[in-house]
Formats: structure tokens, C-alpha cells, sequence
């Protein structure tokens, strides 16, 4: 029997009479992975709600990525400066590329990509909220790198020891890059902060537009998030919604400072007993618009992405026809000079 | 079941405009082996490697890279897991801290 | 924050290359006649890295998003090496080079500002001023002006890469489908009246002897390579006469203005300002 999957990929189910036996061991030998805290690759048995998990993670992560793309991109033309704009280009070619090391670990799970797309341009899937608000000013790169590339640093760092093996290393791969995401970012309010008035005025205005949704995209508290137990349970997640959230808090609390520009956040202060920053309630109801495809850019990114993909068609067309005739060439040459 | 792709003769993905998948491996410095590094899609080995060099060595990470098409990958059978990595298992005297006599001599 | 070390294909170095701060720390000073030259090597990298900068979350696949963004920051890094050089003859930065000139200022060629349109005029773009570039370079790598020479030499190798990417595209576009091929030829035709414009000498590179390379010598082995490919490609090279006025001066462009508005509306809002 033959098999159109790959070799380092995942295999779908085997002869129908071994199935059960096969479930029964594979299950054994993933409980054992699990509990053993070691990791699952691609070609092993793994129960199917965990493979569904995995592809609809992975693949809203990369469609985060790719859609995450336009805001910034949206301001290279406009770069103040050579050395920001190049700097600016560098990280959203490096979006691109974690889109992709997150798309491959997905294809390891038996979804091709172009079926992964088709769900994003579909509106099938889904991808980080925090994209469909718009960057207006510049400062918004620099509120984009420090508050919402730090809040994807602090909710990745955990993930490079997801027990999905290909998952964890393209974190791993991720987490090395972004390192100088968060700081450009950072680096971009300071010069802001210590600017002209008018500059510093730009800052407070992005920190004060980007910091509440850059919370919210830790997601739902956890008593509203019912999938988040699964998760922790697989060792895909390993720190709760709001477990992570409070690191963030905590840790931007400082950096807010050091900046010299304040959180926009009447309740926000130290909690002696908690040994944490209290924080103010977050609208849940915007979330909900948003992420549901009704923020303030959601049909202009959807659009862009949808016309990319048209526009590229006969480019993809004429490189896959020429790859075939030049295979076809090959093939009948090395017929000749057989 | 069979790990062999036979019926795969080309690689390139059939008749669709849908890029193959091939696998990328770098070779991050000279006298290291190439490591998977992860994959991409291209519509040939011409094409993979170029985006392989611009997708994986964009922070110098690689002075060489290899492009394998996905399909052409035969892996070992995990269903089989237990036995097959079995073997190897247990034969500590492949192993040189199976040979105690020698401690404390040098240069052995 | 940790990672397994033993995964050698992600280690990362910045690797050892000229900078535009290490011209600018450097402390050379261009003669004012190599500024003016300097500048039309630069402003052509910045326009061009400025339409392909466009591109970026546009392309056909993700791997071309990539592709692209890398010849475009390519560029962006050759242009910051000249203009910071060039200002050095002004006492003026790159950016006040990039941000504060006027249209009439600029001294880029029409070709590299030109539209994008679509994938196949950009290609066509691409394949002339990289094998244009590649010829220049090639040569300014024996300029007598050490720092136009130690630039040369850093963008050489990318140039030669630039020249690699527009050359398979034209090949797979010349090739893939009868749509493909058509959208191609015409992306040349579009781009060929600035053709001629790429190899005018003028007093100024005629009066810099080895410091400068004529661009007219450059004519021959251009016009032979780029036969090369097209045929190679199964495509014409269009019989097409060169757009009146070459010289640079953007007299006869209307796409600058543009350009220039665009990249510069931020910077002039707040002059004076750092970023």
C-alpha cells in the first residue's frame, strides 16, 4: 500500500481491522510520552482531539503572523528614518517567516498549507484580534514591538517546550528571532519619549490605544476559556491565560517606566499579598467583536490577503508548469542517454 | 504498510499550482553534519534552495543547505517503535563505559 | 531565557560586513564631485528598495514575501553606504540626505521609479537594473576612491544574488504559461524606454576618471547577457526606443514626486527630530 504522505509527516489511519488494537497501544505509548513529559512527533499515534487542537493552534498562530504583517508593513514606505525603515523591513520579513516554521510544523500534522490558507481567506479561521485595530502613527510600531510582540514573547516562551515536537521548535527557532521585535520596539517610544513634546505625545497615544487589546491577547480570563485545561493537560500550554497575563503585567509595569509613559490603567498598582500588579477590568465584549471579524481593519486585512493570493495565482501557475516540463525535459533525456 | 512512495515519480505535486513540500537542512558551520531545520514549499530544487537560503540562513545560522523533496523522505515505521530501536538497546558493550578495567589508565 | 545549544541549525551570528555607520565613523571625507556621483548610486538603491519594500505581505507565495523583502533591504543597505558617504562632502547624515532633498534634488534613474504593476513588470524591472548593477559594480570594485571600491565590493555579492533571482523568474514566467509569458514581455516592453537612459555618461562621471565607471562601457556586456537570458527564456527583447531625457535630473519623471512624498511625509512633520 502506498501513501501520498510524506515520510517525516504524519500518517493517517492504517487497515480499519488493526485499528482498535493500534488505538488501544498508541494511546498507552502517548499517555506514557505525556506523562513522562517527553514529546510527540509527527508519525507517532496521537489521539485525534489532540492533533485537531494542535493544527487549529499552529495554524492560527501562523495566520497571525502573515495577517500581523500589514499593520506594520503598512508604515515601511513611511519609516522616519533609513535605519528604522530597514530595521522595520527585517521584522516584518521575519513575520513572513515565522508564518512559515509555524505553517510547516502544521503540515507535520497532515494539513497542507493551502488548505490551512483557504480556511484564513475563507474567514474560517481564526487569528490574533490584536491585528484588526489600526497602526495610524508611527508610534504604533513602537507599541506594536514593545506591548504586542512582548505579550507573543511572554505567551511563546512556554510554548518552546510544548510536547508537540515541531511546534516546540519552531518556538524555539521564533523566540530567538523576536528577541530584537520587543526591543526596537521599546527603543522606538524611547527615542519618541525623549523627543520633541509632539513626539512624546505620539508614544502615550499608542501605549494608550495598544494596551489594553496586547492584554486581552493572552485570551479569555479562565474561567471563560473551557479548551485552556485540555491544553495544559497535553503539555501543549503550560501556564494559564491569566497566569500569563500577570507575568506580562508585571513585567511592563517597569518598562513603562523606564520609558517614561504611563499604562492607561486607573486600578493598576501593587498588591503587597499578591506579590503582583493589580490590574483593571478589560472589555471582553470588544474582544469578542473584534476577534469575530468585527475590529476597525478586519475586511481591509482580509481583503489584502485575499488579493495577494489572487494576484499571485499565475505567478504560482507559471512556476509549477515550468517545473513540470523542465521535470518532463529531464526525464526524457535521461531516457535518450539510457 | 509501505513507507515507499513509488507512485510519486517526480515530486513536483501533479497537476495542481499547489508548490511541493520539500525538507530544508542547514549545515551551520564547516565540519558539522546538515540539520533538519524545518520545510517550506517551492515549485522546484532550484527554486526550494534559494528560499531555503532566504528562509532559514537569514542570521547567518548556515554556510550550506540541502533541499530534499518531502515525499522522497522513507522514515523508519513508528508503529514498530518498540522493536525496532530494540536492538540497539542493551548491548552496553558497543558502549565504551561498559569497560571499567581500564579507569584511571591514561590516553585509553 | 535558554535554548538547546545542540540544535546547530538555528545558531545565529551577525557576521562581519561593512556598515553605514563604520563609512560615517570611518571619518573619510568625499571630494564633492565623488559626493555627486555617489548620489546617483545611492538614490537609485533607495528608490528601488522603496518599490520593492511595496511587496512585502503582497507577494504570489510567503517564500516570495521573503525573497523580495531580502533584495529590498539588500538595496536599503547599499543606498545608506553612499548617501552616508556622500553626506560626508556636506557635513550632512544620510537622512537628511533621504528626507530633506526635493524632487529636482534626487538624482535616481526612471527606471527603478517606475511602478511595480504586476509580478511580471517588477521581474522585468528587476532583471534589467540588477544585470545593470551587476555590471557597474563589478567594475567600481577597482575604483580608486577606496570607499566606493570596499561598497562595491559588499554589494557586488548581493547584486550577483539579485541578479540569480530575477534571472530564474524570468525563466519560469518566459516559460510557465502562455498568460505568464505575455504578462512578462509586456512588464519589459513597459520598462525598456528606460533602458538607454542606465549607460549615459555625463560631465560629471567623464570628469571623475577610475574613480568613476563610464556607464557607456557597461552597454556591450549588458545588452549581450540580457540577450542570453531572454532567449534562453523564449523571449523578445523588445524593439522599443529609449524615453527622451536621461539625465537624472527628474525633469522628465513624474513617478519622484510620488515616491518622494510618500517616504518623506514623516520625517518633514517633525524636522529636526531623532528617531
Amino acid at each position: 500500500m502506498t501513501t501520498q504522505t510524506p515520510g517525516l509527516h504524519a500518517v493517517p489511519a492504517a487497515d480499519p481491522a488493526a485499528q482498535a488494537e493500534q488505538d488501544r497501544a498508541g494511546q498507552e505509548h502517548f499517555d506514557r510520552i505525556i506523562a513522562e513529559d517527553s514529546r510527540v512527533e509527527p508519525r507517532d499515534w496521537m489521539p485525534e482531539a489532540y492533533r485537531k487542537t494542535l493544527v487549529r493552534q499552529v495554524s492560527q498562530h501562523a495566520h497571525s503572523e502573515i495577517i500581523g504583517m500589514q499593520p506594520e508593513g503598512n508604515w515601511i514606505s513611511r519609516a522616519p528614518s533609513l535605519k528604522r525603515k530597514a530595521i522595520l523591513m527585517a521584522k516584518v520579513q521575519d513575520e513572513a517567516g515565522h508564518g512559515l516554521y509555524l505553517y510547516s510544523a502544521a503540515e507535520t500534522l497532515g494539513t497542507p498549507r493551502h488548505v490551512l490558507n483557504q480556511q484564513l481567506l475563507d474567514g474560517r479561521a481564526k487569528y490574533s484580534s490584536i491585528f484588526n485595530y489600526p497602526a495610524r502613527t508611527w508610534a504604533d510600531m513602537g507599541a506594536i514591538g514593545w506591548l504586542v510582540d512582548g505579550a507573543a514573547i511572554a505567551n511563546q516562551v512556554p510554548l518552546c517546550r510544548a510536547s508537540y515536537g515541531p511546534y516546540g521548535r519552531a518556538m524555539v527557532r521564533i523566540c530567538k528571532e523576536e528577541s530584537f521585535h520587543q526591543r526596537q520596539g521599546w527603543e522606538i517610544l524611547y527615542e519618541l519619549s525623549h523627543g520633541t513634546p509632539a513626539q512624546k505625545q505620539m508614544a502615550q497615544d499608542a501605549v494608550n490605544r495598544f494596551y489594553g487589546p496586547s492584554l486581552q491577547m493572552f485570551g479569555p480570563p479562565d474561567e471563560d476559556s473551557p479548551n485552556s485545561k485540555q491544553s495544559m493537560a497535553w503539555n501543549i500550554k503550560r501556564f494559564s491565560n491569566d497566569e500569563l497575563r500577570q507575568r506580562f503585567v508585571d513585567m511592563i509595569v517597569e518598562q513603562a517606566e523606564a520609558l517614561d509613559l504611563t499604562l492607561p490603567d486607573p486600578d493598576l498598582k501593587w498588591n503587597e499579598d499578591r506579590g503582583h500588579y493589580d490590574y483593571g477590568p478589560l472589555d471582553w465584549d470588544e474582544f469578542k467583536a473584534v476577534v469575530s471579524g468585527k475590529g476597525p481593519c478586519s475586511v481591509q486585512r482580509m481583503q489584502r490577503r485575499r488579493q495577494a493570493h489572487e494576484d499571485g495565482a499565475w505567478v504560482r501557475e507559471a512556476a509549477a508548469a515550468y517545473a513540470r516540463k523542465t521535470a518532463a525535459e529531464r526525464a526524457s533525456a535521461e531516457l535518450i542517454g539510457a | 504498510m509501505s513507507e515507499n512512495n513509488e507512485n510519486n515519480v517526480t515530486g513536483l505535486g501533479g497537476s495542481s499550482a499547489e508548490w511541493p513540500l520539500w525538507e530544508v537542512f542547514v549545515r551551520s558551520s564547516r565540519g558539522l553534519s546538515h540539520v533538519h531545520a524545518g520545510s517550506l514549499h517551492a515549485p522546484d530544487a532550484t527554486m526550494a534552495v534559494r528560499n531555503a537560503r532566504d528562509l532559514y540562513t537569514r542570521r547567518n545560522e548556515g554556510t550550506s543547505v540541502w533541499v530534499v523533496p518531502s515525499e522522497a523522505v522513507t522514515a523508519s515505521d513508528p508503529d514498530s517503535k518498540g522493536g525496532y530501536f530494540e536492538s540497539a538497546q542493551g548491548k552496553s558493550y558497543r558502549h565504551a563505559t561498559y569497560y571499567t578495567k581500564s579507569e584511571g589508565v591514561k590516553h585509553l | 531565557m535558554s535554548f538547546a545549544s545542540h540544535d546547530s541549525a538555528t545558531k545565529q551570528s551577525a557576521g562581519n560586513a561593512i556598515t553605514a555607520e563604520d563609512i560615517r565613523e570611518g571619518g573619510s571625507k568625499a571630494p564633492e564631485d565623488v559626493a555627486r556621483y555617489a548620489l546617483y548610486l545611492g538614490d537609485d538603491a533607495l528608490m528601488l528598495a522603496q518599490r520593492l519594500g511595496w511587496w512585502i505581505a503582497r507577494a504570489p507565495e510567503l517564500e516570495e514575501d521573503i525573497a523580495l523583502a531580502n533584495i529590498a533591504l539588500d538595496l536599503l543597505g547599499h543606498a545608506r553606504f553612499f548617501l552616508t558617504y556622500a553626506g560626508s562632502a556636506w557635513g550632512k547624515t544620510e537622512d537628511d540626505l533621504a528626507y530633506f532633498r526635493d524632487e529636482e534634488e534626487f538624482r535616481s534613474c526612471r527606471l527603478v521609479e517606475q511602478e511595480n504593476g504586476d509580478f511580471g513588470q517588477t521581474i522585468a524591472r528587476q532583471l534589467i537594473f540588477s544585470f545593470y548593477q551587476y555590471e557597474l559594480y563589478r567594475r567600481l570594485v577597482r575604483s580608486s576612491d577606496p570607499t566606493l571600491a570596499a561598497i562595491a565590493e559588499k554589494a557586488l555579492k548581493e547584486v550577483e544574488y539579485h541578479q540569480d533571482h530575477a534571472s530564474q523568474w524570468i525563466l519560469r514566467l518566459g516559460l510557465g504559461t502562455e498568460e505568464s509569458k505575455r504578462r512578462v514581455q509586456d512588464g519589459l516592453h513597459y520598462m525598456w524606454p528606460y533602458v538607454d537612459e542606465l549607460f549615459h555618461d555625463d560631465e560629471l562621471i567623464e570628469s571623475l576618471g577610475d574613480v568613476a565607471v563610464l556607464p557607456s562601457s557597461l552597454r556591450a556586456d549588458f545588452d549581450r547577457r540580457i540577450a542570453e537570458i531572454l532567449d534562453e527564456a523564449g523571449l523578445d527583447v523588445p524593439d522599443v526606443a529609449g524615453a527622451y531625457g536621461g539625465d537624472r535630473s527628474g525633469e522628465f519623471s513624474e513617478q519622484r514626486g510620488h515616491i518622494l512624498a510618500e517616504m518623506q511625509v514623516l520625517a518633514r512633520q517633525h524636522p529636526g527630530a531623532t528617531w
